[in-house]
């Protein structure tokens, strides 16, 4: 299964880098040039049989009377890029990456089956380049780095866990913050299997009806604003241990990509931005810097990663990139006492203007951040 | 936009309300009545409803320029201390703002781009005319603290003082630069800050803004005259911006006035001016008659039958708003007003969260706002229904010359 699905990756964004790097300019994907795939209960055609190595555009538009779902395949039917349940009388745009070679398009009526197929040849000048070694590098050591976060993490959540199953409220408080870490410098990984995250890192208005509250927001309120720890916390404190283990276990087999590293650092701003700087993501604790700092720094290591690449395709930008790291950093350290420790200042000590001040310092990297992608895959 | 000077007396261009601050009457004088029309120097079809002003000139668009009926203001902090990359901004600024005014998205637009990149442009304000867009660049005071500016900074350029009534908030006041957006369409407005914060992203940060809504001058045939939030008839005889002789005695920086860069610009008061609007509904009409020196229906000064009649300052009461700032009241200190109203929803108590965002052009703050002010918060009955609680300064530069001009260039460029 893991093999499989690195492979389609790995295959995926091999031709998205290839079609990039071909593109003379950004206007190429034009309407105009969009493969138009007209589905219906028994029959799929499609506008065009080939196409030029690039980003691909299906318009796709529903005229059956079920539901279906448009795939671009690989010859042994791995998915490139698919779209499901594209209701009846419906439209929808599908994009992907491809580079030369044949393919196919299948429309599933009822979203079931072998579905209808037609051929779809993607034409490009003969050799098509490899992917950066050096992306693949960056690739291989990104994923190394989420399984260290995680193996690193399971023992403090442990004692952070056994703390409370001990009922001692003050060491419980302290193990709090940095329980969290590794999961906040990594948070775009793990939040990529979906169902961890509900589990471990939700907060009570974030809750689905239904959804029973667990994970350490759930132990944070109990510790800081009910201040007790009665039989339930100490179940739930032996469940978050067997989440993140869960966490560590899969971590590796994540799907991580050039792009997904570039976007997950701009991703792990974006939640400093909206839940950090507000307050709201340690609401009791006010642990929020602790957090604040590890989303900081795992955002730092997806784009020293990539950095070589970028540099070479953006150089104004990764000197941006590196200043204004650099400023955030040197704003953080002013929050705790010792460079080396995550000791930081409870932020409900952190008044309105200095809010501000850390707001403004992650609107200015985060804004250069939301351009990295694109100058790796330049 | 013709002109029809004279033939309408409801027709004016450029009237700021004054009423929390400074009076209509600030510009009541003069006798001709106030007429619209596009700026000194502009396309007259630039005033036409979604059109395009130009955005070159001698002066800034968006000062004489026939007011828009929407606000979109915002101050914001510098927080470079790189005068290069500050630069860069300004030029960046001025070629974004060169492509919005002219109903163009910024950069290489909002869509059909790298597909892994966010758009340059946000794509709101896509499919929406020009809508007389204006963008209209200040440097506050602060400023002149960084990049080695201290000697550049006009003498003209104050601190203001403390007013009595004043209740700043620190979170509404002040700034190192501001951008001024006016546009007949809101959506253009806030799409022009935005994209333009954005671009500033590491360099400026947006300290506060202001939305605006309720234009406080008429500048087409026939319009009724503005009201305030209040229900006044308000800003009676603004500058309008045909008037050249009266627009360079009063708003325009003349050569000598002080620094030679800053000829051609001109000095910007913007205040947050609150209302108690539950109280003042509260009050007898014959006191809000007598508050402003007006009466309600008409606009007409006390004892006169038309709102253009020239008013008799006597007849009003000694407080009035209209006889304390009425330029016969105050040595013919008259300013260029083009204030909004504004309503920030509710304040948690229940009441409106509104007034008016006054915002007043002048040659010199020193002799425009200044003296005016000094004396309406001393003794204007008004005081007792509206409150200031945001204020700033700033240097308007001159207008960007021509495509290779940009922002700020007389200021930062050695020549100048």
């Amino acid at each position: 299964m893991r093999a499989v699905r690195l492979t389609v990756t790995a295959a995926v964004t091999a031709a998205a880098l290839t079609a990039l790097s071909a593109c003379t300019s950004k206007s190429d994907a034009k309407d105009g040039d969009a493969i138009r795939v007209t589905a219906a209960d028994s029959t799929c055609d499609t506008s065009s049989k080939s196409v030029p190595a690039g980003q691909v555009t299906l318009k796709i538009e529903n005229k059956g009377s079920r539901a279906t779902e448009v795939e671009i395949l690989f010859p042994d039917d791995r998915i490139v890029s698919e779209k499901e349940n594209i209701g009846p009388g419906t439209k929808y745009t599908l994009t992907a990456e491809v580079k030369a070679g044949s393919y196919e398009i299948a429309c599933r009526p009822g979203m079931k089956g072998h579905g209808v197929r037609q051929k779809l040849t993607v034409t490009g000048g003969g050799a098509t380049a490899e992917r950066d070694p050096k992306l693949d590098a960056a690739v291989a050591r990104y994923r190394t780095y989420a399984q260290e976060q995680a193996d690193e993490t399971l023992p403090k959540a442990e004692a952070f866990a056994k703390a409370v199953q001990d009922g001692d409220l003050d060491a419980a408080k302290k193990a709090y913050g940095l329980s969290r870490l590794g999961w906040e410098r990594t948070e775009p990984v793990a939040e990529s299997f979906g169902d961890i995250d509900p589990k471990v890192d939700v907060r009570e208005d974030g809750l689905e009806p239904g959804q029973k509250w667990t994970g350490w927001h759930r132990l944070e309120k109990a510790l800081w604003h009910d201040k007790k720890i009665g039989a339930e916390e100490k179940a739930l404190a032996g469940q978050l241990v067997t989440d993140l283990k869960d966490w560590q276990k899969r971590v590796g087999k994540a799907e991580i990509t050039p792009t997904s590293m570039a976007n997950g650092a701009k991703e792990l701003l974006d939640e400093v931005a909206t839940g950090k700087v507000t307050g709201e993501e340690d609401r009791y604790a006010h642990t929020d810097l602790v957090d604040f700092k590890g989303n900081v720094e795992g955002a730092r290591k997806a784009y020293e990663l990539l950095k070589p690449v970028a540099a070479k395709n953006d150089p104004a930008l990764t000197k941006e990139l590196d200043k204004q790291f650099a400023a955030l950093d040197a704003l953080l350290d002013k929050y705790r006492s010792d460079k080396t420790s995550y000791d930081f200042v409870s932020y409900d000590k952190v008044g309105k203007d200095q809010r501000k001040e850390l707001s403004d310092a992650v609107n200015a990297l985060a804004e250069p951040l939301s351009k990295l992608a694109a100058a790796v895959v330049k | 936009m013709t002109d029809t000077q004279g033939s309408n007396p409801s027709r004016r261009a450029l009237i700021g309300w004054g009423g929390a601050g400074l009076a209509l009457g600030a510009a009541v004088a003069g006798g001709a009545v106030a007429v619209a029309q596009s700026g000194d120097d502009r396309d007259p079809a630039a005033g036409e409803a979604g059109g395009a002003v130009d955005f070159h000139g001698a002066h800034q668009a968006g000062i004489a320029t026939p007011v828009q009926d929407r606000l979109h203001f915002a101050a914001f902090d510098v927080k470079t201390d790189d005068r290069e990359a500050f630069v860069q901004l300004l030029k960046d600024w001025t070629e974004a703002a060169r492509r919005m005014t002219a109903g163009q998205p910024v950069g290489e637009g909002a869509y059909g781009g790298l597909p892994e990149a966010p758009p340059d442009d946000t794509g709101e304000a896509l499919g929406l005319d020009p809508s007389r867009l204006t963008l209209t660049i200040g440097f506050g005071p602060s400023l002149f603290d960084r990049f080695g500016l201290k000697d550049r900074r006009p003498e003209a350029l104050v601190d203001l003082p403390k007013f009595p009534g004043d209740n700043l908030e620190r979170s509404r006041t002040g700034g190192d630069l501001c951008v001024q957006a006016c546009a007949d369409d809101p959506q253009v407005a806030v799409h022009a800050i935005r994209n333009l914060a954005r671009i500033g992203f590491g360099k400026v940060a947006v300290r506060w803004s202001q939305l605006g809504f309720g234009k406080t001058s008429s500048t087409t045939p026939g319009a009724q005259t503005p009201r305030n939030l209040f229900g006044f008839k308000d800003g009676t005889r603004n500058i309008a911006g045909t008037e050249t002789g009266r627009l360079d005695e009063h708003v325009w920086v003349g050569a000598g006035d002080g620094p030679a860069w800053m000829t051609g610009g001109s000095y910007l008061v913007a205040r947050r001016i609150r209302m108690n609007i539950e109280t003042w509904d509260r009050t007898s009409l014959q006191e809000q008659e007598d508050v402003f020196g007006r009466d309600k229906r008409e606009g007409a000064p006390v004892g006169k039958a038309k709102e253009h009649d020239e008013p008799f300052l006597k007849a009003m009461k000694p407080d009035a708003h209209v006889r304390l700032s009425h330029p016969d009241s105050n040595g013919g200190i008259t300013i260029l007003r083009r204030g909004y109203s504004f309503t920030d929803g509710t304040d948690g108590l229940g009441r409106l969260d509104a007034g008016l965002f006054f915002l007043a052009y002048q040659r010199d703050v020193r002799k425009g706002f200044i003296p005016l002010q000094r004396k309406l918060a001393a003794h204007d009955a008004l005081n007792e229904y509206i409150q200031h609680v945001g204020s700033a300064v700033f240097a308007i530069p001159p207008g960007v010359r021509d495509s290779g001009d940009w922002w700020g260039r007389t200021l930062f460029s050695k020549e100048a």
